[in-house]
């Protein structure tokens, strides 16, 4: 498993640079009046050669140039909304391994290029009440099956997939926010300013699978990184958890892994852990499950009688 | 209104004659339209309502152009004085329907001065509320995509449908009645007013020729109208409701939320009737008219609601508080004693209570002391949708941590007061143009209600006669 994935992401940096060139070209081809005279410009700025996906050998500015260390494959708005067939995706948190780094949080920031300010997976100190024990809760979007998000949207702008994936189309996100008056879970965040973008940002195309680059007066969330599971990768949160306490998988093929590469048996897991999903009593059907804080292995949280939310 | 159709053709000849003749309440309602540039007052209350106006449309475009970031609100808040103002000002449009629509059904004569004015306010405060959820849209020109891509599933889109189904209608019942009076303004300021003026008057009358046929017309579509503004204006409020109770946020999870809404429209609405008709009878001296009789009887009909409010209100909080179910119940006590416990006691005894009971008492609906405690009404119905709508959000089901001091708490900043008050003096500009435009009293009511007393009266004394008479032959009989 784990000399398969990085044989994958060798072959992925290469298509990710053929992807980079897709959107040089396109560029350069747009029909304006002094294309031309731009195109002389760039050429006579600092190049670089880059190796095509058919083995060309090509020249480049390098301004131009994204690094891409992961794979992008950019669907069509349909596809997007359509989501991949036959699959069903899941992610279980072990909050008996979770110690609250807060990695998962870095590493989804990064990936998704994110102002510091929101957090697309956050990882809450909670405390069910005085006498119980608390733990650290990673909390990303649960992708409901009913979800109450969707449900409210005026114009489909927010919408659930045939594999579970619940996104948001930010080219017809009219910025009502009744999605983030809905979602009980706060899991929703809106671009109230127009947002700073980065030189590695720039040059790659929107898709609603990866949320960015961003639009002023849109809502985004944590898409589960629905473009690198098109591409056969793991959720940059499950990769980054240095404590295998995530676990992602299909629920069709009732196989979840972790970063560590453990696949395990979902219902199993789920049984053999008393798994359970966050507020169930509100009928949004997560698909997203917790195994209960037992037996763990590191400090717990400190016990902070006037946390928030505690009842 | 039967009274009318029984007596439509000689009512229009009537009216002819006095158009020939002159009147005193004609006059009256008249004198306003008569151009020129107004008084010095009317000329520093418009200066001051367009620099408003103006002031907030600056701001809404630094809006536009800026995003949602120049507002307070974050993304715990992100619904905040634009949606609470949405709320409370087409609350306020519910007016024209109540005071209109069921004293026109239930046949109050006293109503015929104060109809106008309260259909007006519909049309007026629904135009701009309805705006306030554009103003808070982050991507304002995506709007059209409510109908391109609508989706019938969203609240939302109910409450586009039965908004502008509102504005339409209500924008016919305020103009059907005023056909007749257009006519009237064609046949007697045609000769003095300006061309533009007569010609307005002229499209707007419709070819009014007063006659049977014409009243007849009128009075069924009248009538017609009459009845379907009620269930529009009542589902405007409700389906407003269910933008909050269809979510399921404490506080908002609540399966009263329709009626409740369109119980506090109602509540809000008659108390903005009575101050507009107080600030008309004293800005076009129509002391006369609008008398001591439509403050008591309006006084009581706010009364009413309010009472209805309050019993919706215990509804709304007791029933929550006796359970304190856990999300609910950390609400519900930031609400009874926490951080917004002074704000909601006011509200519930202040701008409830209080009002309720000064309007109990006969001097507590004259003009002064009426319309005073109708402003406490509404400026408290407006500060309550703000506690309905901004607690709920600062209360969510998994706790607020970590997050910067701005996103955890919230107050409108410059901006979105800027914007909400140039929306309100928006309403106030479409009021007050519109007085100087056409008659605020509806003549022809006014006239007819007039007929009507006078008839009563002859009527009166007909049987009086009549009793006497058989009273004497009866005498006479033995």
């Amino acid at each position: 498993m784990e000399s398969n994935r990085r044989t994958f992401l060798k072959i992925a940096s290469i298509a990710g640079a053929a992807a980079g060139l897709k959107g040089v070209t396109s560029a350069f081809s747009s029909p304006t009046s002094d294309t031309a005279e731009k195109q002389k410009k760039a050429a006579a700025a600092e190049q670089i050669r880059v190796l095509t996906q058919d083995g060309k050998l090509v020249c480049v500015p390098t301004s131009e140039v994204t690094d891409v260390s992961e794979p992008r494959i950019t669907v069509s708005n349909l596809e997007a909304r359509a989501g991949i067939a036959g699959k069903k995706f899941v992610m279980v948190f072990d909050l008996s391994k979770c110690d609250g780094c807060g990695k998962c949080t870095q590493a989804c920031q990064k990936m998704h290029f994110t102002p510091p300010d929101r957090e697309w997976i956050k990882v809450f100190k909670m405390q069910d009440s005085e006498t119980t024990a608390p733990y650290w809760f990673p909390k990303p979007c649960f992708h409901c099956d009913n979800p109450p998000c969707t449900k409210v949207c005026p114009v489909n702008a927010t919408f659930k997939r045939q594999d579970g994936i619940v996104l948001i189309d930010n080219t017809r996100c009219i910025g009502c926010r009744f999605c983030i008056a809905a979602c009980p879970y706060s899991s929703r965040f809106f671009n109230w300013t127009r947002p700073v973008e980065s030189d590695a940002e720039k040059n790659i195309p929107y898709s609603p699978e990866r949320g960015f680059p961003r639009r002023v007066g849109t809502t985004e969330k944590c898409d589960f990184c629905a473009d690198m599971i098109r591409a056969g990768s793991m959720p940059h949160c499950v990769s980054a958890c240095p404590m295998d306490a995530i676990y992602f998988g299909d629920e069709n093929e009732n196989a979840v892994t972790n970063h560590a590469g453990e696949t395990v048996s979902m219902s199993a897991l789920l049984e053999d852990n008393a798994g359970y999903k966050y507020m169930e009593e509100l009928g949004t059907k997560p698909r997203v499950y917790y195994l209960p804080p037992k037996n763990r292995k590191f400090p717990k949280p400190e016990t902070n009688k006037k946390a928030e939310g505690m009842t | 209104m039967n009274g009318a159709a029984n007596h439509n053709h000689p009512m229009g000849t009537h009216m002819k004659q006095t158009t020939v003749g002159g009147d005193s309440m004609e006059d009256v309602f008249l004198k306003p339209l008569g151009g020129g540039g107004g008084g010095r007052l009317f000329k520093l209350w418009m200066t001051g309502l367009i620099l408003v106006a103006g002031w907030g449309l600056y701001c809404y475009i630094r809006q536009l152009y800026y995003g949602l970031g120049t507002t307070a609100m974050g993304n715990y808040v992100s619904w905040g004085l634009y949606i609470s103002s949405f709320v409370f000002i087409v609350g306020i449009s519910h007016s024209g329907t109540l005071v209109s629509a069921i004293l026109r059904v239930t046949n109050a004569d006293w109503r015929r001065p104060i109809t106008r004015s309260a259909e007006l306010l519909t049309v007026a405060s629904l135009m701009f509320g309805g705006l306030m959820p554009v103003i808070d849209m982050g991507r304002a020109d995506r709007a059209p995509f409510l109908i391109i891509f609508g989706r019938i599933q969203s609240p939302l889109l109910w409450d586009v449908i039965c908004i502008t189904t509102y504005l339409t209608g209500s924008s016919l019942f305020l103009f059907l009645p005023m056909i007749p009076d257009m006519a009237l303004c064609r046949d007697r300021l045609g000769a003095t007013s300006a061309p533009w003026r007569r010609w307005l008057y002229r499209t707007l009358s419709l070819g009014w020729q007063d006659t049977a046929a014409n009243w007849a017309r009128l009075e069924r579509c009248m009538k017609i109208m009459t009845v379907i503004i009620m269930p529009i204006a009542v589902s405007v409020h409700t389906v407003i409701g269910y933008i909050f109770a269809m979510t399921l946020r404490p506080g908002w999870n609540s399966t009263i939320f329709g009626p409740y809404f369109v119980a506090g429209a109602l509540y809000s609405g008659a108390a903005a009737v009575v101050i507009t008709m107080a600030a008309f009878r004293k800005a076009y001296h129509l002391e006369k008219y609008i008398t001591l009789v439509h403050f008591n009887n309006m006084g009581k009909i706010v009364l009413a609601l309010t009472i209805i409010y309050a019993y919706f209100n215990i509804n709304e909080y007791a029933v929550p508080a006796y359970k304190m179910e856990s999300a609910e119940g950390y609400l519900l006590r930031d609400l009874f004693s926490g951080g917004y416990a002074t704000v909601f006691w006011i509200l519930q005894f202040g701008t409830v209570m209080l009002p309720a009971v000064v309007l109990s008492f006969t001097k507590g609906r004259t003009p002064v002391v009426g319309s005073i405690a109708c402003l406490v009404i509404v400026l408290g119905a407006w500060v309550k949708r703000y506690v309905i709508v901004v607690p709920t959000l600062l209360h969510p089901y998994l706790p607020v941590q970590g997050v910067p001091y701005s996103w955890s708490h919230y107050f409108p900043n410059w901006v979105e007061f800027s914007i909400t008050l140039g929306a309100l003096a928006g309403i106030m500009i479409f009021l007050t143009l519109f007085s100087k435009l056409f008659p605020i009293g509806s003549v022809w009511e006014i006239r007819e209600g007039e007929e009507i007393d006078r008839r009563n009266l002859l009527l009166n004394e007909m049987t009086a006669k009549e009793h006497a008479q058989t009273a004497v032959s009866a005498e006479a009989q033995p």
